[in-house]
């Protein structure tokens, strides 16, 4: 099990042990992290599961494909480590990850 | 006045679902007619992710969304559906004799015996930017859709996106503006790459200001816009403009549906398990937007919904009349229907 963390707008921490290969939505919507909506259910057809990596943990993560980079036009308060969190897959590396939930979804 | 339409079943939404639906009604004679807001068939499938593999059809181990949609307008074909895109059901009513008349944001008018909601996770709307206090300037300074192009002529215009409505608004809308701005987060574009140049043209002549960004605040007074705050890579900078344009996407709400007077269950609406019906009899939900014990959005079980909604019409439509179950394999009344014998 790989350790995610939450941190929701009001600054209140969600930790939370995720499997492999599950998004990083998936297991928000799980632990019902407030203010990830996930309206498309994770087709990356909507950006109401955007997140922002925590610096530290942004080149891990690694950069948005072109398509994600498409719907995070449609987000609100876009910054270079925003990334819609149904894209990011669980794994070993991302052990111990810091996401940071938008004020609102777009 | 373009009078009454009249059909059988006025089916709400023109997805996988309401598809399928016309397959099943037709066997039993029912003339349907689809009426949806996209442009054209096959709802979310088509407007989300035609190409993404669907895995779950029973038969298909994989077919991209809109490979569905072909082959449920291919199968539905022998029915010859009628179809109204671009239009959403305003309203609904229930006429003396049972039966509904139903009106679109257009104003044509459609009566029907049986009416099936089977519109997926709501009608397609054009999403609300993420700008904080844009709604008391909704519908006076600022238009999610370009619906008279002379309505913008002689204004300090704002378009907000990257995608094929906000280029295309803003080439189309250049020449009558008194001055125009694009602004969009980042210098990619989702647009047409023949757009992207031509506006890239237009801005080296000073025909329009093309700024990255994102709208951030508005000014004005009364609903009258006079400005956008827009940050940018080297801070916050002050757009004049009187008419804002914010192309954002689609989203899906429940609309209109909310009024028609079903019990609604969290924007749902809740169906009995044998007949699909709503608390409305004559008013049928299948597909995702409709909720029972166990459901499952699958398309699939919108199918088997579907089905069985359709056994229910007909003895609506055709009350006393005898309905013999019959099996396309080997009935030739059904083959002849489908037109294969």
């Amino acid at each position: 099990m790989t350790k995610l963390t939450y941190i929701a707008h009001d600054g209140t921490h969600f930790d939370v042990e995720a499997e492999n290969g599950s998004t990083v939505m998936e297991n928000a919507i799980r632990n019902a992290v407030p203010g990830i909506e996930a309206e498309c259910g994770g087709a990356c057809a909507c950006a109401t599961c955007h997140v922002y990596v925590d610096e530290a943990w942004k080149d891990i993560v690694g950069e948005p494909e072109a398509m994600e980079e498409d719907m995070l036009d449609f987000a609100y308060d876009v910054q270079p480590n925003s990334r819609l969190s149904c894209q990011i897959r669980v794994r070993d590396e991302l052990d111990g990850l810091v996401v940071r939930v938008p004020e609102r979804q777009g | 006045m373009s009078g009454i339409t009249k059909t059988d079943v006025l089916i709400v939404g023109a997805g996988p679902v309401g598809l399928f639906a016309v397959f099943e009604l037709g066997l039993l004679d029912l003339k349907c007619h689809l009426i949806d807001i996209l442009d054209r068939p096959g709802g979310q499938c088509a407007e989300l992710y035609p190409e993404k593999p669907i895995y779950d059809i029973p038969g298909w181990p994989s077919i991209s969304a809109q490979g569905l949609v072909d082959k449920l307008m291919e199968q539905a074909a022998p029915f010859k559906p009628d179809f109204t895109f671009n239009r959403m059901v305003s309203a609904l009513e229930r006429r003396e004799d049972g039966s509904f008349r139903l009106t679109t944001d257009e104003n044509e008018v459609f009566e029907a015996k049986v009416v099936v909601i089977a519109a997926g996770g709501g009608s397609f709307q054009p999403k609300r930017p993420p700008i904080p206090g844009i709604e008391p300037y909704e519908g006076t300074s600022v238009f999610y859709l370009v619906r008279r192009m002379e309505d913008f002529r002689g204004h300090d215009l704002l378009i907000v996106g990257g995608g094929d409505s906000a280029l295309d608004w803003t080439l189309n809308l250049q020449p009558i503006a008194k001055s125009i701005t694009l602004v969009h987060r980042r210098p990619e574009f989702r647009a047409a790459p023949d757009s992207v140049n031509k506006m890239y043209a237009l801005q080296e002549t000073k025909h329009l200001d093309f700024q990255i960004g994102q709208v951030s605040g508005l000014k004005g007074t009364d609903g009258q816009l006079s400005g956008a705050i827009v940050k940018g890579p080297d801070g916050d900078v002050e757009i004049a403009c009187t008419r804002l344009l914010p192309f954002f996407g689609l989203t899906m709400k429940l609309g209109p549906i909310a009024d028609w007077g079903l019990n609604l269950d969290e924007n749902l609406i809740p169906v009995d398990t044998e007949k699909f019906e709503t608390s409305e009899p004559g008013i049928f939900a299948i597909g995702d937007i409709n909720t029972y014990p166990g459901k499952l959005k699958l398309i699939l079980s919108g199918f088997h919904e579907a089905a069985l909604m359709a056994q229910a019409a007909k003895r609506i439509v055709s009350p006393g009349e005898r309905i013999v179950f019959q099996y396309t394999t080997s009935s030739s009344s059904l083959q002849k229907k489908l037109g294969v014998n």
